[in-house]
């Protein structure tokens, strides 16, 4: 680190970059790139559900061989919805949510001049990227992309006798997802390392920002889990192409019985949702640290019960490897180990609440400054509650018999870890934007992204827990054909509405994105006055991130309203203002929060 | 080339919103006491029109919900999912108002100092400990509930035996017959008209009865034996509250009672007034009355018709269902 006047070409400064600070930018485009893709694949299929049997002039136009008459075939609606989820759990809300975040933060909250190894997280970012070229690229295969769901379960997954999409397109999805974990670990070893090495003088583990615990422990939670996903996607691809049985029995299909004998496919849904599970947290996490922080400077508050908060994110981590059980209660595993799961699961909801109420009363007589970024932090604690409550519902082995795989499914989860995830990096991009870019986004266009944003995401979602529990099977080309569901037809429209009017409102965010790059206001130091290091940075990058020695930390990331008088709220306000940067030494006396 | 349209289509919008709001020089970028002011309004006009939605899709969306359960064992399951969905609705209902009236409530402005309130032990125990103790009481009821659902080894003899079988994208059941014992099946014995691969050689088989509708008795336990010969299914049987995967390479079990008979449940007021709902749709598409009955349905992704792979279910009182299975024929009659 000791090169701060190495020479930098457009090559090593934009493309093979090894500041952070880069990759961060690096990896918030590419994932933004693919979160359209996913979103518009959405859009497609929610045109399928609302109205199945019309002509559609975009799906003749997108869809190619794949439909007739501008109706999407059935193959590639399932195609539609398994890479729309693939795209957004992974691609999205963790390599576009934890790689900009932790990348951009990590180093810059803790005090330090870069990541542990700038040469790793370079490899880390162009893993990734050629792991979105690939599966950008099986979508253009001829039998179409990989359609068995995102959980891909074998033998759906395995055979391309049972579904065409099983074929190459399979193939690319498992090539893709295998450079993807590579790049995921090793991204997530470089943070854990960096946060436990190099954080400046001062910044004990227990003045951390919440970001940061968060982040550390969701790069925990990825190397626990992550090498599991990549066995089983390994395991796979020896059934498919070199004749093993791991995940394969008894298959009788296209006229022959095949040569199977012996695995199982629930093996592959106990190796596959151990990561699955904990991916949730490794998806929602980030974003929890992210409001902690937003919701904390923005309420001119301290967070509270930060170390309440800090045990949550950690029981969580930990309970969320030993609760992948429940999406498997129906799948003919032992019902003994189905209640074993409930257990655990349920007690998530324990950590869980602990977080949403501490969130609450961090409002609670606040001077809650309404940003755009506060009120994605806002937005992302309603619907965590909302989507956190029926998991209530579902994590009941009892219960989950009769809305497993409904729609009921589909808006729990959406909810809870789509919606909320998405307005967490919603969040951190409007509030961190002039440390990337040293330009502000404008709150105006903001301001419309969100209320039109949270009311379509409602819009889509709340409905969806009925006709969930009306029965209605997720994962259907159209309802058609069952006339007990007619009944549901028109919620459907009223869902897709919705869903078309929220993604295209996403084009506020684009606008104000790419403009705010080049014209928005320009950033001064610490815009939001808040304590954590970042804002000691001057606004211009610089290589190694603080021109001169590193900062020193004297106390933790909230003292904000920090009153002369603890006792007496209407004393005057330390130092003056309403916030004290982390830097700021103790005063004589002064009690540490 | 149509896709090249709307390319251009979108690019053309995304220039023109550039140019708009390069127009409007939107370049205010932190909020003010006046931005505070106004989202705070909005939030409550947000939180009324969230009620509405919620309140709304409660009371209407009533009537499109499933019927009571038609299965013995079915009914905690309704009895639990009612607590459930109270107490967290209750719980939904108090915590959004908290959110969206705090975010009015407090506002910022310049007259307003914020409370420094960093921690309170007791707080945080009370809202650790009563999520605690009230799931406690979830958890117990939910798994003895689990165990009474999934615990099958006690009917063993008097039960049913019904065999269902899974292939894309088609259902076929077999019942055990006279001695109430299913013959061994592999698919190794799939030829010809034995499409379930029954292996005739084993003795239990020859009085198996195949056939692509499901007749049940009421009152009386089935126990349903589930295989596939392809990939993951999953029979789904909604009304009954009940639903097990069905696995290449192996039995999976799940077993209930029926408590209604398919006429009994059409004269429920529940169902007739969902059926009035569905009817309505239907005349006006011009189709044929909906007239209720049992299905199964696919629940897990299994292929392209994946949505279109159900089996009718006819629950019957039993001397009518003795009299259905006494004219099926037996494997041994169909298969020589």
């Amino acid at each position: 680190m000791s090169d701060h006047h190495h020479k930098e070409t457009f090559v090593t400064k934009y493309i093979f970059s090894q500041d952070h600070k880069m990759i961060s930018k690096q990896f918030l485009v590419t994932g933004m790139f693919m979160g359209i893709i996913a979103v518009l694949m959405s859009m497609l299929f929610r045109l399928q559900l609302a109205w199945p049997d019309t002509s559609f002039s975009v799906v003749e136009a997108f869809l190619g061989p794949h439909q007739t008459d501008g109706i999407m075939n059935p193959d590639i609606y399932l195609a539609l919805v398994t890479i729309h989820g693939t795209i957004m759990v992974f691609f999205v809300l963790t390599a576009g949510l934890s790689g900009t975040f932790s990348n951009l933060l990590i180093p810059l909250q803790i005090g330090a001049r870069d990541m542990a190894s700038g040469f790793l997280n370079m490899v880390s970012y162009w893993l990734f990227f050629l792991s979105s070229i690939i599966m950008v690229i099986s979508l253009f295969v001829e039998a179409g992309p990989a359609s068995a769901g995102w959980t891909i379960y074998p033998p759906l997954s395995a055979l391309p006798q049972a579904i065409p999409g099983s074929g190459t397109g399979m193939t690319l999805w498992l090539v893709s997802m295998t450079v993807f974990i590579a790049s995921s670990l090793i991204g997530a070893l470089n943070y854990i390392v960096t946060v436990l090495n190099l954080r400046t003088k001062g910044m004990k583990m227990t003045r951390l920002p919440l970001t940061i615990w968060a982040f550390f422990v969701t790069a925990i939670i990825g190397v626990v889990s992550f090498p599991v996903l990549l066995s089983a996607a390994l395991l796979l691809v020896f059934d498919r192409s070199f004749g093993t049985s791991f995940y394969l029995s008894d298959i009788f299909i296209s006229g022959e019985v095949l040569h199977y004998q012996g695995g199982s496919p629930v093996l592959f849904e106990h190796l596959f949702w151990f990561l699955g599970h904990p991916e949730v947290y490794i998806v929602l996490l980030p974003a929890l640290g992210i409001t902690s922080e937003i919701i904390s400077t923005n309420s001119r508050k301290p967070i509270f019960g930060y170390r309440a908060m800090v045990g949550s994110i950690m029981a969580i981590a930990f309970l969320s490897t030993i609760v992948w059980g429940h999406h498997m209660f129906i799948s003919g595993m032992n019902p003994f180990l189905g209640s074993v799961f409930t257990f655990t699961t349920l007690l998530i909801a324990i950590p869980s609440a602990v977080k949403a109420f501490n969130y609450v009363t961090t409002l609670w007589k606040g001077n809650l400054q309404l940003n755009p970024a506060m009120l994605f932090s806002i937005g992302l604690v309603s619907t965590f509650v909302t989507g956190g409550l029926t998991g209530l519902v579902l994590g009941d082995s009892a219960l989950d018999i009769n809305i497993h795989d409904t729609y009921f499914v589909v808006a729990h989860f959406h909810l809870v870890m789509g919606v909320s995830a998405i307005f967490g990096m919603y969040a951190g991009i409007y509030h961190w934007f002039p440390k990337m870019y040293g330009r502000m986004m404008n709150k105006t266009l903001g301001y419309w992204h969100f209320w039109v944003t949270i009311i379509c995401a409602y819009g889509v979602f709340w409905p969806m827990h009925f006709i969930g529990l009306a029965g209605l099977p997720r994962r259907y080309y159209t309802n058609t054909n069952f006339p007990m569901f007619d009944d549901l037809a028109d919620i459907n429209v009223v869902i897709t509405i919705f869903a078309l009017v929220g993604g295209i409102a996403q084009i506020f965010f684009l606008a104000n994105f790419f403009i705010s790059m080049y014209r928005g206001e320009k950033a001064t130091q610490n815009p939001w006055k808040s304590n954590t290091l970042e804002w000691t940075t001057p606004v211009e990058h610089v290589h190694g991130n603080w021109p001169g020695k590193l900062p020193e930390v004297h106390r933790w990331a909230y003292d904000y309203s920090k009153r002369v008088d603890s006792e007496d709220d209407d004393s005057d306000y330390l130092h003056g203002q309403d916030y004290v940067l982390q830097t700021t030494p103790l005063l004589e006396g002064e009690e540490p929060s | 080339m149509l896709a090249l349209f709307y390319i251009f289509i979108g690019v053309a919008i995304g220039v023109s919103v550039w140019q708009i709001t390069r127009i409007l020089n939107l370049r205010e970028s932190i909020a003010t006491d006046k931005d505070n002011a106004a989202q705070g309004k909005y939030a409550m006009a947000f939180m009324a029109f969230f009620y509405a939605m919620m309140i709304y899709c409660l009371i209407y969306m009533n009537v499109i919900m499933l019927p009571e359960s038609a299965s013995i064992e079915g009914e905690h399951d309704d009895n639990l999912f009612d607590i459930t969905f109270w107490l967290i609705g209750i719980v939904q209902f108090i915590m959004q108002f908290l959110i969206f009236y705090f975010t009015f409530k407090y506002r910022g402005s310049k007259d307003r100092k914020a409370k420094f309130y960093a921690d309170s032990h007791k707080l945080e125990f009370i809202w650790t400990i009563t999520p605690a103790i009230v799931l406690v009481g979830l958890i117990g009821y939910g798994l003895w509930q689990w165990n009474n659902v999934m615990d099958l080894s006690s009917d063993e003899d008097d039960a049913i035996v019904i065999e269902v079988y899974s292939q894309q994208f088609r259902w076929d059941a077999r019942y055990a017959g006279a001695d109430n014992t299913l013959g061994l099946g592999n698919v190794n014995f799939i030829k010809g008209i034995n499409t379930m691969g029954v292996d005739m050689s084993d003795k239990n088989s020859a009085d198996d009865k195949q056939v692509t509708e499901l007749y049940l008795p009421k009152g009386k336990k089935v126990h349903f034996k589930f295989r596939s010969q392809d990939v993951l299914h999953s029979a789904y049987m909604p009304h009954f509250r009940a639903q097990m995967n069905c696995v290449p390479g192996m039995v999976t079990e799940f077993g209930f009672t029926p408590k209604y008979t398919t006429e009994e449940m059409r004269n429920q007021p529940e169902v007739i007034e969902k059926s009035i709902g569905i009817n309505k749709i239907r005349r006006a598409k011009g189709e044929d009355p909906y007239i209720f009955d049992y299905l199964l349905l696919c629940n897990k992704i299994c292929g392209a018709s994946h949505y279109n792979m159900q089996m009718k279910i006819t629950v019957v009182e039993e001397d009518e269902y003795n009299k259905w299975l006494s004219e099926q024929p037996t494997l041994s009659e169909v298969i020589q």
